[in-house]
């Protein structure tokens, strides 16, 4: 479904020369949940930036064999057109792209609901938390109808509280939506959490350090399964290639 | 009611004072408040109104719209397009750097006497802050929203207008905010030369036939023309940023 392959990317400016990827390939089946997780600065929002074709990548070749993609950005203050209210923001898209009217609205009904935000398509989105911009930001994404999804740390910037909601909101939504997922992280507890394959990237220049399978069962929750015995032995072997990554950077 | 209050408070003083130390005023240049208003009932409620004073402000309102349409239209394509901005940011400085009253010869030279003359004066100083503010707004839109634009292919006419317009629209409202006290000072400077009638040329003609309390009273009457507008352009801000007022009082609170 999404094929990277000896993907690199190196940025030439101002006589300075940066490899910010040396050589990353993997692929994600159809309909996975993959997770992408690395140290900080090791190029993770360059190759969602590459794979969701707004940047183009030094060399290598990527492959999405579906259409749409929808993308979800870490800055959800920023991703949101603050001039449109709520319901506005979830339709722009299915304007663009030439939908009837009558079915746009259906759309984004059904896709505010599935977020748990019916009673807001009025407000403008400077005048909801942190939290329910980024529900309105996913809001827009589903109701994009993709089959590729790629999210870009979403929930970065949300409270602790707020992030374990919308990490089960993702799961059901990934669930109930049969897309194919790639969901960028810096934090190892969610990657072992969200995903069914972890994909764990080395310090910069960048390559996949390991991919981890994530063999616990479909159904999450985060108390039975964040005390789970194998849980807590792949975030430990997730964790351990981390360090081991970042100790081997030149 | 307490803001209206503070609001009218100075200009109600200051109407009180000029009143009081005007009155019984026998000097011939500055005759006392009651007189001028006397004046301004007569002069002004009359053919003078119609004749003089809309024809004025209808040269304004075309100038005007006219340097607005060509100030956002030119000031997108130059904000959008870096070779574009490059190849005439010197020459819009050199052309921005010129007085416009300097320009009313020169101009009655190619378009004659008329309304037209007129208008193309109030065009000539009205697009530069139009036209700069809207470059600067365009070129600082949010990339995050331009990437969510791209990979959502919001593209052409779209972008444009719900996007790149919207972004750049708090600037171009405060270029267009300077532009319409340019275009009321142009206004009178474009009647005040070789011009038959108006607000500019009525109020010399007034000067020039030592009718003091009527000269005094068009006066009044363009001060009181800028509050008006002003007062106009007021609520079309507010209808066009609501959204960007109400962030940027939610981002105080927080």
């Amino acid at each position: 479904m999404l094929h990277v392959e000896g993907l690199s990317k190196v940025y030439d400016g101002h006589g300075r020369r940066t490899e910010a990827i040396a050589d990353i390939t993997f692929s994600v089946a159809e309909f996975e949940f993959a997770c992408v997780v690395g140290p900080s600065g090791c190029g993770k929002t360059t190759l969602l930036r590459c794979i969701a074709g707004l940047l183009a990548p030094t060399s290598g070749r990527i492959t999405v064999s579906g259409e749409p993609v929808a993308v979800v950005f870490q800055e959800y203050g920023r991703s949101l057109f603050p001039w449109m209210r709520v319901r506005d923001n979830v339709e722009l898209p299915l304007r663009a792209s030439h939908m009837k009217a009558q079915r746009r609205r259906e759309l984004v009904a059904e896709a505010l609901e599935s977020v748990g935000l019916s009673d807001v398509h009025n407000a403008y989105p400077w005048q909801l938390s942190g939290g329910m911009q980024q529900r309105v930001a996913i809001a827009r994404a589903i109701a994009y109808g993709p089959r590729v999804l790629l999210m870009d740390e979403p929930f970065a910037a949300v409270d602790a509280q707020t992030r374990a909601e919308l990490e089960d909101l993702i799961r059901s939504v990934w669930q109930r939506l049969g897309v194919t997922l790639l969901f960028i992280t810096h934090d190892i507890d969610e990657s072992v959490y969200l995903g069914q394959r972890v994909i764990v990237l080395s310090a910069s220049p960048t390559r996949v350090a390991e991919i981890v399978t994530v063999d616990l069962p479909a159904e999450r929750d985060q108390l039975t399964t964040r005390s789970d015995a194998r849980f807590a032995e792949l975030r430990t072997q997730v964790y351990a290639q981390i360090q081991k990554a970042k100790r081997s950077t030149p | 009611m307490r803001r209206i209050a503070i609001a009218l408070g100075l200009p109600v003083v200051l109407v009180a004072v000029w009143w009081f130390a005007s009155a019984g005023s026998t000097d011939f240049y500055r005759p006392a408040l009651s007189r001028i208003l006397l004046a301004f009932r007569e002069t002004w409620f009359g053919p003078r109104l119609f004749d003089d004073a809309l024809p004025s402000v209808g040269r304004l309102f075309a100038g005007y719209a006219l340097a607005l349409v060509l100030g956002v239209a030119l000031g997108t394509a130059i904000g959008a397009i870096p070779w574009l901005r490059a190849l005439l940011e010197p020459a819009l400085e050199f052309l921005r750097a010129i007085p416009p009253p300097v320009l009313v010869p020169i101009i009655i030279l190619i378009a004659g006497f008329g309304d037209l003359m007129k208008v193309i004066v109030i065009v000539s100083g009205c697009v530069w802050p139009i036209l700069l503010n809207t470059v600067e707004g365009v070129r600082g839109v949010d990339e995050v929203l331009a990437d969510t634009c791209r990979s959502y292919r919001i593209t052409g006419a779209m972008r444009l207008r719900h996007f790149v317009l919207r972004a750049a629209s708090p600037q171009i409202v405060t270029g267009a905010r300077q532009a319409l006290s340019i275009g009321i000072i142009l206004m009178v400077i474009s009647e005040m030369i070789a011009a038959s009638q108006g607000l500019g040329f009525t109020i010399v003609q007034f000067q020039r036939g030592f009718q003091i309390p009527e000269m005094w009273s068009g006066v009044l009457l363009l001060g009181l023309l800028g509050v008006g507008l002003s007062a106009l352009f007021q609520v079309f801000e507010r209808r066009i940023l609501i959204w960007y007022h109400g962030q940027r009082a939610e981002m105080r609170e927080w």
